[in-house]
């Protein structure tokens, strides 16, 4: 035996005071079924936020024009997406409610989880071998990339950007280094988690009273308690207000993402507001005055750019065959108008209006000023979907300045900051520009 | 070296290849800013929120260890009636407080039109609600177990 390892030895046997005690942690619910239960959970909660985020990602179309793409050094990790198609007019609505309203709901759990993992963070020694190091490393990118992924979403559906990155692109550079530390972690510890909930019958431990409640078995790992103290709180107890805190984030937000009369039970989301009753009064996204747009006038008119450009007034295009669609606006926060009536000009005729061919996209530019979104690139598919406007009115009214007066364009399943607003000219491109 | 620690650091390193290859993107702007952000939102929990929440749950059950009297209302003890509504506000003040505490309030107004005066009042009203509703429950349970008594042995 070298100086070296005798070191090594005594420094573990002789851990720091504190939490680097193993007798310092004594709550007797800690122990491998407590975590496995939470982790049955989270697996497929995880699963399904990383598979509609990248759903999400993807319906940006990316891939189809510089423009669309917040993220142009992705390589690898998204340029094998395929496009997003324009229809069910549910998809990005369903899709993003479930993954803003999963990653709310995963919250109570995560943190009871990472409750009851905590005193391995304080495993004394730090590290017993080279592969127990990397492995520890790993857990770092795994903790740190699922608290990222919650806290940088949590604060965007709240506008509060006090961070020196973009969203988009921490957001799902976060998921991917997240995911790849989950799924080794998965691997490695799915025998553990399945044997650990075999150990005990959750039908037992939900009939178990505070008074019963007593540690686990040791385990290997050590999570359970070499101290335990007297419980003060059941299994079922600890799990129930896990559970009651997911089900009441669920309960107060849930209604923004569904809309009409359900919005006002989301008294506590960013978009459980009710506007009123009037045929404009649905959720805004970005207001006239943040976009910088000054009253249009009569002097307004629409640029078509294609074989045979032109420009027409409003009262030209209201003069052309109009369209009416009722189709939600789904945003990337998780909120959306509900359904509303859209009435308009199907892209598909302007296409045709100006003698593009039925393969081409359209870039759309708005009067927006200032950074994000003040234009967006259509696929061919999207054009010359039925439903696919370029909407003058909503409601049987026309829009209003904050809804995109005086034309916005209204996509099925198109995600809602692609939906332009206060379009000043439409541009149809051959689909290989 | 065994052969499933061998399969473990060989999966690892991979894990290490994508997450790497993703980090460098992640990180591009700002290394410090944005690796403060990752590395930091863990470190907070863990070193801030968690010892916070815990400690206060400790406290209170050593007071409650160590005056017993204090600990039961008729037979019944009352800590989880208040750690149950106590935990659901605070997770809820945790997810919302920008709105709650109105910190981002003009890039909200600007985005919806929205003002976020409503969410404190919003807050405190649910907060009351689930205290209500948590001492209602224990109100029953103790007259259950008053009437229990009472029909005796």
């Amino acid at each position: 035996m070298t100086a070296l390892d005798r070191w090594a030895d005594r420094v573990a046997e002789h851990p720091p005071p504190g939490p680097f005690r193993r007798g310092f942690w004594r709550s007797p619910l800690r122990g491998p079924w407590f975590t496995a239960v939470l982790s049955v959970a989270l697996l497929p909660g995880i699963t399904l936020m990383f598979l509609t985020g990248l759903a999400s990602y993807a319906a940006y179309n990316p891939n189809l024009a510089p423009g669309n793409d917040t993220t142009p050094d992705k390589g690898l990790l998204g340029s094998w997406l395929p496009g997003w198609p324009a229809g069910p007019s549910w998809l990005y609505w369903v899709n993003q409610g479930v993954h803003v309203t999963l990653g709310l709901v995963l919250i109570p759990i995560v943190l009871a989880k990472l409750w009851s993992v905590l005193p391995k963070l304080f495993e004394w020694p730090p590290a017993r071998s080279i592969t127990h190091l990397i492995e520890r490393a790993s857990l770092l990118l795994l903790v740190g990339g699922a608290v990222f992924e919650l806290v940088t979403g949590v604060m965007n559906i709240q506008y509060y950007y006090a961070w020196p990155f973009g969203f988009y692109q921490a957001h799902y550079y976060g998921a991917w280094v997240f995911i790849a530390a989950f799924v080794v972690h998965v691997a490695f510890r799915l025998r553990i988690m399945v044997g650990a909930l075999r150990g005990r019958s959750l039908r037992a431990e939900l009939r178990t009273p505070v008074s019963q409640t007593v540690a686990e078995q040791p385990d290997p790992d050590h999570l359970v308690s070499a101290d335990p103290a007297p419980a003060t709180i059941s299994r079922r107890g600890a799990l129930g207000m896990v559970a009651a805190g997911s089900l009441t984030l669920f309960g107060l937000s849930v209604g923004q993402a569904i809309g009409g009369a359900t919005r006002s039970t989301a008294l506590l989301a960013p978009r459980g507001q009710n506007m009123g009753t009037g045929p404009a009064d649905f959720q805004v996204n970005k207001t006239a005055a943040d976009a910088g747009i000054a009253p249009v006038g009569d002097g307004w008119r629409l640029e078509l750019k294609g074989p045979a450009a032109t420009s027409l007034s409003r009262d030209q295009l209201l003069a052309l065959t109009q369209h009416t669609a009722r189709l939600p606006i789904a945003c990337v926060e998780g909120w959306s108008t509900g359904v509303q009536t859209w009435t308009g000009v199907r892209l598909a005729d302007l296409a045709a209006m100006v003698g593009a061919a039925p393969d081409t996209n359209l870039f759309v530019e708005s009067l927006q000023r200032g950074p994000g979104f003040g234009s967006a690139t259509l696929s061919a598919g999207q054009v010359q979907a039925p439903d696919a406007l370029l909407a003058l009115r909503v409601n049987g009214a026309d829009l209003t300045a904050d809804h995109g007066f005086p034309a916005r364009i209204v996509v099925p399943a198109l995600p809602g900051v692609q939906n332009t607003k206060w379009v000043t000219r439409l541009t149809f491109l051959p689909a290989t520009v | 070296m065994t052969r499933r620690e061998g399969v473990q650091l060989l999966a690892l390193l991979a894990s290490f290849v994508v997450a790497g290859y993703a980090g460098v993107r992640l990180l591009t702007g700002s290394v410090i800013g944005t690796g403060t952000w990752f590395v930091g939102s863990a470190v907070v929990h863990d070193l801030v929120l968690f010892p916070l929440y815990a400690g206060i749950d400790a406290a209170l059950v050593v007071l409650l260890h160590r005056r017993p009297g204090l600990a039961t209302v008729a037979g019944v003890r009352w800590l989880n009636y208040l750690r149950v509504p106590a935990m659901v506000a605070g997770l809820l003040l945790l997810v919302w407080s920008p709105l709650i505490l109105r910190v981002s309030e003009g890039t909200y107004h600007a985005a919806s039109g929205l003002s976020a005066q409503p969410f404190l009042g919003r807050w405190i009203a649910v907060t009351a609600v689930l205290f209500a509703i948590s001492a209602a429950t224990l109100a029953a349970r103790v007259a259950t177990r008053r009437g229990s008594q009472r029909v005796g042995p």
